[in-house]
């Protein structure tokens, strides 16, 4: 019982990582309709950024810990909504027109130029961080077994819900979430409407981008190490999660995310390790089969 | 309502929601072998959707869909795949926003046409991959029926074009080629006159005519364009919102005043008779 | 096919230009600030320090600082992309000299041993081109012909190339019964996985394509017991030449034909049985569009619902398809392990099939020749920058962006019809745009 209340609380803190690469999954696909298959590298990008201005603000001799976190967040979510910005608005928006599959070999494409950029730019080598947050909390202590809840967990948690909330919101609410809706319904119709869908799709790439530098910087601060290809597998498990629970649905981007994180927690924790990537995968699979439309997405009515 | 005799489509309460929508409610109506009958009403009254039901693309919510050929075989299509109505219904149609193969001429879309036939023909391929003169002769059977509806479509010198690089009124012509390739029984055409010209419509009016005398294929048609509807129909049957609301001869459509109704708005006399009643 | 460049196309005058090219570099700094920068390494106390790096910096925005003033002087703020400036010209050349170029690569490669019988540098490379000449013909059917956009291709090389090495250590079957089987196998799979994958939509089918890929990985490198795990497996049997060893021994090939004995036949042997299956694979490639299923995978490629509205089988279409790129796949895999004697999981992972894939979105999907030219272009291209290792990466996904945005179609655009109403002349129809 014990065990298994540990690795719950394991898999909600990994699902929210993915929950929030995932939000910038769904958010693309739900307005333009393409797979941003670059959108992992822009998570490991984002965790980069992080990393690095953290040691430069260190190095700058800026040592309190709370302050410097806040400053990584803000930094790490502007530059790489900019990087957001930039690969939508050289590598996806000359392919508006173009046929069905170009996008995703573009982004295929991108993928690939940001993995071996930030290898050649950062080497190959895997980056450690010693523990910045430290410290937890003991919930049960039976005797041969204590479940821990650290604080790294607890900031993981509240933000990936914090971020969600301010989102959520901003999409149902603002001026920019009305653009979007409308741009998901029907891009043509959008723009007759007098909606700038150039700008409003630059700004869901940022907002996705910028979710996925704070899925980075947990990342940094839960696992405390990042290298180039992180992004992959991360980004092919949101994908997941956000296929799961919905494409095109914010809380269903988090509530996939979670139930991604469980199941390979479980799966890892009472199966084998060794194929917890495998269980991933399995899942993306057998969800695309069965439930294409999610847990929260509305089914799709093919269009004759 | 029952179906009449030689009723080749049979349409009886027919269904379709999408949600909370109800895009089509309750519709039955036939269609008589040999006949043009066209399928009229305003923008959103669920002719498409009626179509999409008929040829499978939609599974209705409800209803029967009735389709009999000459030999007295019947198929029910609202329990068959989109390609199986196709293939073994025999129901052709072609699309309001034009689907042809782009990148393929005019030739080779209407060779895919015949891939049943051809399949067969080439054993599965396997006959086929072994270049035996069977397949050869099959192929060349499916080229001259291919000629055979490009000239009569006015497209013969164009057979080696793109389809894609076709004028807009040759693209119309070269989907109901396509379509007549695979030989159907009930031909279903998606407004076939949107944006055609004049000359162009009254060219139409003479394929569709010719179809229906010299190779015997039922229409059915959705069409906005009263001069083709008028023009060549044997019965219209009318929607709105989802319901029919008449279904007879042309004549009698042009004079109906629901119709008329549906269309205009509501006649002015209308409303000061519905006035008068309700005693203002 | 929207073209607003036409209009918008004329140079800016200088200021605006310089203008331009300021927020360009300006967007430059923000993005390499902090990557290019600050590089991070080990300090002298073993934890992670910065170490600045400006000077880099400044080059590398400077460079794009002066790339944007160019290219605002001499474009103008005409969108790059489809009808962008170098296309014409481009598709053009690509058009004109295809015709010329199979033939012509087709008579280089069959005296390619014979002009370098004694180098043997030459002559592995030349096998290294053609196997992916042949995954490369083998995914364009699916991808290629059939639009089905396939990004575990790389899944059935392994399927193919592990098939032939335990069938070959295990049972010690020779080659020529492994090889058809390793291949069959593969198909098999392709089925396997098809049947209940091919209804999604593209881009849903390529993610599943991709996670099977892996899938298949995970499982090679985890299984030890059968796979090997990641030691993989090794010494598996080298071909022999229809039952003669390429040894010097007394019944070897060498002997029995009166040679003196010398490696390199075996290396000679190996390249014509990999230009075999590569031709092998472009036979059945143009036999089958010829035939009503390949003309089905093409119509399928334009528009799959009007496919249905003809009758057509599109899920059956669409197994046939992937079986066979499959099955090509699996062939290509069993000469990979024959020819290496050995094979462990790290050959197959998803930047193989991202390179397969490159190679057929470059070359021009569905062209066999576009396809052949761009897999010896890049596998030449990566011999050449060998000394550029890090960076030829970086150019391939560079590659497949700009190809992507230049020229959708590849570099030979152009599709040649199977069937001819008039005869073949006069029938070179410009390529047109797919639809979206």
């Amino acid at each position: 019982m014990e065990y298994f209340l540990q690795q719950l609380i394991n898999g909600l803190t990994l699902g929210s990582i993915y929950g929030l690469i995932a939000i910038g999954y769904t958010m693309v696909y739900g307005i333009i309709g393409m797979i941003n298959f670059a959108h992992g590298d822009v998570f490991m990008v984002g965790g980069f950024i992080a990393l690095i201005a953290f040691l430069a603000l260190v190095a700058i001799g800026v040592s309190a810990i709370p302050l410097a976190l806040f400053l990584v967040l803000l930094i790490a979510m502007g530059l790489t909504a900019l990087y957001g910005w930039t690969v939508e608005r050289f590598a996806y928006r000359p392919l508006r027109h173009s046929f069905r599959l170009a996008p995703l070999i573009s982004a295929i494409g991108m993928s690939i130029v940001l993995q071996n950029y930030v290898q050649i730019v950062q080497g190959a080598r895997v980056k450690p961080l010693p523990p910045l947050v430290e410290g937890g909390h003991t919930l049960i202590a039976s005797e041969d077994f204590a479940v821990q809840l650290s604080n790294v967990q607890i900031i993981v948690v509240t933000t990936t819900l914090l971020l969600l909330a301010i989102f959520s919101w901003l999409v149902a609410r603002t001026r920019l979430g009305r653009d979007m809706r409308a741009c998901e319904q029907d891009l043509k119709m959008a723009s007759l409407v007098g909606i700038n869908i150039d700008r409003t799709i630059s700004l869901t790439f940022v907002i996705g981008a910028s979710l996925a530098a704070v899925a980075g910087i947990m990342y940094l601060l839960y696992y405390g190490v990042v290298d180039f290809h992180i992004g992959f597998v991360a980004g092919v498990k949101a994908f997941t999660a956000a296929v799961l629970g919905g494409i095109g649905s914010l809380p269903g981007a988090v509530l996939g995310g979670l139930l991604i994180g469980l199941i390979e927690t479980f799966w890892s924790a009472y199966f084998s390790i060794e194929y917890k990537d495998v269980a991933a995968f399995s899942v993306l699979i057998i969800v695309l089969i069965f439930l294409p439309s999610g847990i929260l997405g509305r089914p799709e009515v093919e269009k004759v | 309502m029952s179906a009449a005799p030689d009723a080749i489509l049979a349409v009886e309460r027919l269904s379709m929601r999408f949600g909370g929508l109800v895009a089509v409610d309750d519709l039955s109506f036939n269609a008589q072998r040999g006949h043009i009958t066209a399928l009229i009403g305003p923008n959103g009254a669920g002719k498409t959707t009626v179509f999409n039901c008929i040829t499978g693309f939609y599974k209705p919510s409800a209803g029967m869909i009735r389709l009999s050929h000459r030999d007295g075989q019947t198929f029910l299509l609202e329990r068959l795949i989109d390609f199986r109505i196709a293939q073994w219904a025999k129901v052709a149609r072609t699309f309001q926003n034009i689907r042809l193969f782009p990148g393929m001429t005019a030739l080779e879309n209407l060779v895919v046409a015949q891939h049943n036939v051809l399949m067969a023909a080439s054993g599965f391929s396997f006959v086929g991959l072994l270049g035996l003169k069977s397949y050869g002769t099959a192929e060349r059977a499916a080229v001259d029926k291919a000629r055979y509806w490009l000239d009569r479509t006015g497209l013969l010198g164009r057979g080696d074009d793109l389809a894609g690089g076709l004028a807009y009124g040759e693209q119309r012509r070269l989907e109901i080629a396509r379509a007549m390739c695979t030989d159907p029984v009930l031909l279903c055409l998606d407004e076939p006159a949107a944006g055609l010209n004049a000359r162009e419509s009254a060219e139409l009016n003479d394929l569709l005519r010719f179809i229906r005398r010299d190779h015997g294929v039922s229409i059915l048609l959705i069409e906005h364009d009263m001069s083709v509807v008028m023009e060549i129909s044997d019965h219209i049957v009318v929607l709105d919102y989802g319901v029919k609301i008449a279904d007879g001869s042309p004549a009698a459509i042009r004079d109906d005043p629901k119709v008329i109704a549906a269309y205009l708005g509501v006649e002015d006399e209308e409303v000061e008779q519905a006035e008068a009643e309700v005693g203002r | 096919m929207p073209n607003a460049t036409a209009s918008t196309s004329q140079p800016l005058p200088i200021v605006a230009a310089l203008k331009d090219a300021t927020v360009a570099a300006l967007i430059a700094l923000g993005l390499f600030f902090f990557l290019i920068g600050l590089n991070t390494d080990q300090g002298p106390s073993g934890a992670l320090e910065v170490f600045p790096r400006f000077r880099l910096l400044a080059i590398v925005v400077a460079v794009v600082f002066a790339g944007a003033l160019a290219r605002a002087l001499i474009f103008g703020r005409a969108p790059i992309g489809v009808g962008g400036t170098l296309t014409p010209w481009l598709s053009q050349a690509g058009d004109r000299i295809g015709p010329y170029v199979g033939p012509a690569l087709l008579g280089f490669a069959l005296v390619v041993p014979v002009l370098f019988f004694h180098n043997r540098y030459v002559l592995d490379l030349g096998i290294l081109v053609l196997t992916y000449v042949m995954l490369g013909w083998g995914l364009n059917i699916v991808v290629g012909l059939a639009g089905l956009l396939d990004l575990g291709y790389v899944a059935f090389y392994a399927v193919g190339a592990y098939s032939y090495a335990l069938l070959a250590t295990h049972f010690e079957w020779s080659f020529w019964i492994c090889l058809p089987l390793a291949g069959i196998l593969a198909a098999f799979w392709g089925v396997l996985l098809g049947f209940p994958v091919l209804r999604l939509r593209g881009d849903y089918l390529a993610i599943v394509t991709l996670a099977f890929g892996e899938i298949i990985r995970l499982v090679l490198l985890n299984w030890q017991s059968f796979t090997g795990g990641p030691n993989g497996i090794s010494s598996i049997p080298r071909p022999s030449f229809f039952g003669l060893p390429f040894n010097d021994e007394p019944g070897g090939f060498a002997a029995t034909f009166g040679l003196e004995f010398t490696a390199t036949h075996r290396v000679v042997f190996l390249f014509y049985l990999i230009l075999a299956l590569a031709l092998l694979t472009n036979w059945v490639t143009i036999r089958m569009r010829a035939l009503p299923v390949g003309r089905a995978w093409e119509a399928m490629r334009e528009d799959e619902i009007a496919c249905r509205s003809l009758g057509i089988n599109t899920t059956n279409t669409k197994l046939t398809a992937f079986a066979v790129g499959a099955m090509f796949g699996g062939f290509a895999g069993s000469f990979f392990a024959t020819r290496q004697g050995f094979i462990s999981p790290e050959s197959f992972v998803f930047g193989e099939s991202a390179l397969i894939l490159a190679i057929v979105v470059l070359g021009g999907m569905g062209s066999q020749i576009g396809v052949a030219t761009a897999a010896l272009v890049m596998l030449g291209g990566f011999e050449l920058f060998r000394e550029f290792e890090q960076y030829r990466m970086l150019l391939f996904g560079a590659a497949m962006v700009t190809i992507m945005i230049w020229r959708p179609r590849g570099l030979v655009a152009s599709r040649t019809p199977v069937l001819y109403l008039n005869g073949r002349k006069g029938a070179a129809a410009p390529a047109a745009q797919r639809k979206s």
